[in-house]
């Protein structure tokens, strides 16, 4: 019995390391989660504009192109780091990115977009989180891509990296465009 | 030629390793004494090998050789020349290379200054120590060469990522690393001590050098990250709870309970296995660490590029460098036969408690830092675990911790007089009280973090200074004799002193930060003013300056309060030349009780500027109390006690502050 006490240790390291070793799967991407949303209408969005006396978000007003929708939060460090790159979405390849402030203050989210520069289209808040559970983002920052008939086509989980945005958003939104 | 020359020089590095992993420890075995001392000039010539490699590396960058690739990735020809050093490291080759320098710094010095350990012992250790290496040389040459050569090579490269290009950050990985790197060697004694069969008081007293100066420089190390933080990221914060701060963070705290507990080995010959177990988890977390940084299994801003090839290659090193041990624990733990038995109530026993509380909130971290991986391979489900769970749990544990520690050092070995420790805190449960009472005036609807936070800092403050008086008895005799007591009270008791008064300032310091931060935000005018906190910050003018390698549009504000000009403040929103990424230069002006922070943002394109200022009550506390807590453990790393018979000297020390 007091022998068992000595391997409680290796017992637990070994339950880590195949924890691990499922984690490391390649073909686990954890930046393009399936998401069940795919191929399904997106789900409906009526948030608060994020700036005073901006009008409601809604998808509506975007039916008939392709845009991309970015959650964030200012409290989100990875957020900062992809920030730079969601202008070049507009930029290089013609997609408007709507912004959606997660779980956030609105004055805080507002401080983060006037510190680093607002690239969205339009931001509405979700402050309690409730539009996030409906897209079921796993956190902060996720991006979708929403196709001209209002259906999700693309999900990408966690901050966009130059490799990311090259390698799986790019052909992502070239594909949608078609 | 030269990087060719680096690469071939940690070819010999490993060949060195692999003797000194093989020989020594069958010489050991067999009683074969040239094979045993031949860990020493291998310890010597792997070490430098690897300064020779590290050398060429940082010449490659120096020199802004792009034909070698992670130069070209991570280093420009206009950056500065101290973020091109710097940048030997900012990356993962790079920072491989520096961890297995480190590794070998530490085997390097057992074997030059281990002049006194029993031979055996000595063996095995730098054996266990090479077989690490051989683990990281194998991995670097197999996986992620630093020295791989581009060609054609580019005429320019990429910059180091603008984040990182700050002094606190050139010299955060070298420290951290150091850190806990360095408790590899005090595995080493470990699993040497294990195989040994033996562990006694005079292993605990070759241990502690090591574990201190680890602790130390472990210490400073996250310390740094967390001011970069503050400085750079521009919004204040300084602890986030992400993944890979976590990760530098568990080592400490499992290292602070080995700290503590190879204390009672040491005196009370207690407590053994449990010591044992403790010096292969410290490391077991830092290879933890190393692992979720360079997989990329977790995601986090600082995870180099994640390959998983090199996560599988790691994954596989932690799983034999800790499985292998800990499987020799449970062989051999169970006959480590404790010294007498101890009171609950005593010294022992409260660094017991020490140790079951540390241990828990390691294990509390670690539970947040997996656990969303946990929930995203079993349910599919994803989550992320934030600052309320780290409160709720982390917080909760450190507050009964945080009141020990000062019952902790009134407490006699063997039996401890509880009423008696208690009646002299009486002064400290006073002062504690009456800041709880202040934190609830100054604002009585906050949070209450505020007055619990302020209490145990303060009662421990408080009791830390007495114990203190009492111990040099500040108030008998004439003050030669006290000056006399103070001189000669041993500098290991001083370090613990400074130690636990450095905690006890840094605590204040986060519960005010954490609690009465405020900030205010606004479009200004030059011209035009924002108030907080009885503060006016005015800003004078924006003007656009050229840095080395950025242009930056600068404020100048003018700081005062009841018309009096406290200050000028400078921030700075910068634009990279390579890189198109704006980082924020936050101006702060520390003052004893608050740290005034300014943050310039867009332009409105009418001509005003978005402005951030906040007001942070206390937070230079954090810098100043883990200072002290560093200054306490090189002062207990000079205590002379542990010098003779042990194997360090003031080269560690050195080494330590370097």
């Amino acid at each position: 019995m007091r022998r068992l006490i000595f391997l409680l240790p290796i017992a637990i390291v070994a339950v880590l390391v195949a924890l691990f070793w499922i984690g490391l799967d390649p073909k686990r991407d954890k930046s393009a989660l399936p998401s069940a949303l795919v191929g399904k209408p997106a789900p409906a969005v009526d948030l608060a504009g994020l700036s005073d006396g901006a009008p409601r978000l809604t998808l509506a007003q975007f039916k008939g192109q392709l845009v991309a929708i970015n959650f964030f939060a200012s409290w989100c460090l990875p957020c900062r780091a992809e920030h730079p790159l969601l202008k070049q979405i507009t930029a290089e390849f013609g997609v408007p990115v709507i912004g959606i402030a997660w779980k956030d203050k609105p004055e805080d989210s507002r401080a983060f977009l006037a510190e680093l520069g607002d690239p969205y289209v339009a931001t509405g808040t979700d402050q309690n989180g409730r539009t996030g559970i409906d897209f079921g983002i796993t956190g902060v920052p996720e991006t979708f891509l929403i196709g001209a008939d209002g259906t999700v086509v693309y999900r990408f989980a966690g901050p966009l990296s130059p490799d990311g945005l090259r390698e799986q958003l790019a052909p992502a939104i070239a594909e949608a465009k078609q | 030629m030269i990087p060719e020359l680096g690469h071939y020089a940690l070819v010999l590095a490993l060949v060195m390793a692999l003797a000194q992993a093989t020989l020594p420890m069958v010489g050991a075995a067999r009683g074969i004494r040239p094979w045993m001392q031949l860990a020493k000039p291998a310890a010597l010539a792997q070490f430098a090998f690897v300064v020779f490699a590290f050398l060429a590396l940082m010449l490659a960058f120096a020199s802004s050789d792009f034909s070698v690739a992670i130069v070209t990735q991570h280093s420009h020809s206009e950056q500065p020349l101290i973020y091109k050093l710097s940048g030997t490291w900012g990356n993962h080759e790079g920072s491989l290379l520096l961890w297995v320098l480190i590794l070998t710094i530490f085997g390097a010095l057992v074997a030059l200054f281990g002049e006194n350990l029993p031979p055996r012992l000595k063996a095995r250790t730098l054996s266990i120590q090479a077989m690490i290496s051989v683990g990281f040389l194998l991995f670097m040459l197999l996986t992620s060469n630093p020295f791989a050569r581009l060609n054609p090579a580019p005429v320019e490269g990429e910059e180091l990522n603008p984040l990182l290009q700050d002094p606190g950050l050139a010299m955060h990985p070298p420290m951290l690393y150091l850190g806990y790197v360095g408790f590899s060697i005090v595995f080493s004694f470990a699993v040497a001590a294990l195989i040994d069969g033996k562990v006694d008081a005079a292993w605990a007293r070759w241990v502690r050098p090591w574990c201190l100066l680890s602790w130390t420089t472990l210490t400073g190390g996250i310390v740094l990250g967390s001011w970069w933080a503050y400085n750079e990221l521009g919004w204040g914060g300084w602890w986030f709870w992400d993944p890979v701060e976590n990760a530098s963070f568990m080592p400490w705290l499992i290292g602070t309970a080995l700290l503590h507990s190879a204390l009672v080995v040491e005196k009370r010959d207690a407590l053994k296995s449990w010591t044992i177990l403790l010096s292969i988890l410290t490391f077991g977390f830092s290879l933890l660490g190393t692992f979720l940084v360079r997989s990329g299994i977790i995601t986090s801003v600082h995870a180099f590029a994640d390959d998983p090839t090199r996560g599988v290659f790691i994954l596989a090193l932690l799983a034999i460098a800790i499985g292998v041990p800990l499987s020799l624990y449970a062989l051999r733990a169970p006959v480590l036969r404790g010294g007498g038995l101890f009171a609950p109530l005593s010294r022992e026993g409260a660094l017991v408690m020490n140790n079951l509380l540390l241990a828990v909130m390691t294990a509390t971290v670690l539970l947040g830092t997996l656990y969303p991986l946990l929930l995203e391979l079993t349910t599919g489900r994803t989550i992320s675990v934030g600052g309320p769970f780290y409160m709720a749990t982390f917080g909760v544990l450190a507050l009964p911790l945080l009141l020990l520690m000062a019952v902790g050092p009134f407490m006699g070995w063997k039996r401890g007089d509880v009423r008696g420790a208690l009646q002299r805190l009486i002064a400290a449960g006073i002062c504690a009280l009456g800041a709880a009472i202040v934190a609830v005036w100054i604002k009585s609807d906050g949070p209450l973090l505020a007055p619990l936070g302020l209490l145990v800092g303060v009662w421990l403050l408080v009791g830390t200074l007495v114990e203190f008086m009492e111990r040099i008895r500040l108030f008998e005799g004439n003050p030669a004799r006290i000056w006399n007591r103070a001189r000669h009270s041993p500098r290991a008791a001083y370090g613990m002193t400074l130690a636990h008064l450095g905690l006890a300032v840094a605590v204040i310091g986060m519960t005010g930060a954490a609690a009465w931060k405020s900030e205010n935000i606004k479009v200004l005018q030059p011209g035009q003013a924002l108030t907080l906190q009885g503060y006016e910050f005015k800003l004078e003018s924006v003007q656009g300056i050229r840095g080395e390698n950025y242009l930056a549009d600068q404020a100048h504000f003018v700081v005062s309060r009841d018309g009096d000009v406290i200050s000028n403040l400078y921030p700075e929103r910068r634009q990279y030349l390579v890189q198109p990424m704006p980082t924020t230069e936050a101006a702060i002006r520390s003052m004893p009780f608050a740290d005034l922070y300014a943050v310039i943002g867009e332009p409105d394109g009418k001509g005003g500027w978005i402005v951030r200022i906040y007001h942070e009550p206390l937070v230079a506390w954090i810098w100043f109390g883990a200072l002290i807590m560093v200054a306490g453990g090189l002062t207990s790393l000079s205590d002379r006690r542990y010098r003779v018979g042990a194997p360090v000297r003031a080269g560690a020390a050195q080494a330590a502050k370097a």
